[in-house]
């Protein structure tokens, strides 16, 4: 493999991971659910819009469960498969799926660590099954961008960037 | 590439700015934040220390805007330059579409350069990457100051080129920013790519867009 890895992520991949977190939310009382890659890219969210800005968010977590997996290393552990972050009203779960995105779940007073954890076990399992399919699948299937793209981008670069 | 998300209609291409300690890279990503129009980048994140050297990275996504249906973005990372963050340094490189490296000019700060250079390679591969199959730049910045050495010999240091294996590139391809110079070019029989290189003074941002269009042109081709 010369670069990372691709893979793409659909609108019916999307539709069942949000029904599935649809599911979990409701079950554990929780706020908001976001799926990040270990890349740092936000893949979805479901539930309440964050009032923080998503995309630096989703940097922050991959960082953060990044440097968590070397340190389960350093314990002689292979991985932690879940972390936990406890503020005075609001905290953050997140769990790993198949070695290749997060699940962050945020949450309130409203519900407690307990409930989530309880009920975050079964949409993990769930979730697990879907992106193993779309990471088998990808590379062999997922189409690329048209050809025309590459043009329109680069007039693109030249004006952000200038020409 | 890393992701193409049919759902939300995004691509999201990840850069990273690389080198040695305190020799620019911040620097980089600042002007850019400092220039581009601010609806089209978000917030920059910086996990430094209190001196303000980067202690795992910076952040910063910059908005493309919507190409054929698709909202394109960049998202600009550095990393921590100083030899003993190597474990933060090669986090930041997972799923890495893109590398700038940033070398330091100045003469004494060749071994540093080389070391980062070399750092670069064995983490990439570490993940399985290949440096000399990805969109890869190299900056020479800091070209204002007085001790830095000639691009001829920082060229011949960190950009020696590597040997090009696909015959179907065996093919003289001049560097289209530097003129009668090549990127890949037949040498004492054998076939060589280098990297696109630029000069540069980010402090003043002279260089720093430059740069920054090779690589993302380079990396939107990698799409298709």
């Amino acid at each position: 493999m010369s670069g990372a890895s691709s893979w793409s992520f659909r609108e019916d991949d999307s539709r069942r991971i949000q029904t599935i977190l649809s599911g979990f939310l409701g079950e554990s009382n929780s706020r908001t659910a976001l799926i990040v890659d270990r890349t740092g890219q936000l893949v979805t969210t479901v539930g309440e819009s964050p009032a923080f800005d998503p995309t630096a968010f989703a940097s922050l977590t991959a960082a953060d469960f990044s440097a968590n997996d070397q340190l389960a290393r350093m314990l002689g552990e292979s991985e932690f498969g879940a972390l936990f972050h406890q503020g005075e009203r609001e905290s953050m779960y997140l769990a790993d799926i198949a070695r290749r995105v997060i699940l962050v779940v945020l949450f309130d007073n409203r519900t407690t660590l307990g409930l989530v954890k309880l009920r975050v076990k079964t949409a993990v399992t769930q979730l697990t099954q879907v992106f193993t399919e779309m990471f088998n699948r990808d590379g062999t299937s997922a189409p690329g961008v048209q050809s025309e793209f590459l043009g329109e981008a680069e007039d693109e670069i030249d004006k952000l960037f200038g020409a | 590439m890393s992701m193409i998300n049919y759902a939300s209609r995004e691509i999201n291409c990840k850069l990273v700015y690389y080198g040695p300690g305190l020799g620019g890279k911040t620097t980089n990503l600042e002007h850019v934040y400092n220039k581009v129009a601010p609806g089209s980048r978000g917030k920059m994140i910086s996990l430094a220390t209190e001196t303000e050297r980067t202690l795992f990275f910076d952040f910063l996504p910059v908005d493309l805007g919507t190409i054929r249906g698709f909202k394109v973005k960049f998202h600009l990372y550095t990393v921590p330059g100083q030899v003993y963050y190597n474990a933060s340094r090669k986090l930041i490189l997972k799923g890495v579409d893109g590398v700038v490296f940033v070398a330091d000019s100045q003469i004494e700060r060749m071994d540093a350069n080389l070391e980062a250079m070399q750092n670069l390679y064995e983490n990439m591969t570490q993940h399985g990457y290949d440096v000399t199959k990805i969109p890869f730049a190299i900056q020479y910045n800091k070209r204002d100051l007085p001790n830095a050495s000639p691009i001829p010999e920082l060229q011949a240091a960190l950009n020696p080129g590597w040997p090009v294996t696909d015959p179907t590139k065996h093919r003289a391809t001049p560097d289209p920013y530097h003129e009668s110079q090549f990127l890949v070019n037949q040498e004492d029989g054998q076939w060589v790519e280098r990297a696109p290189y630029f000069e540069a003074v980010a402090l003043t941002g002279e260089g720093v867009f430059d740069t920054l269009k090779a690589i993302s042109k380079n990396v939107v081709k990698t799409l298709g």
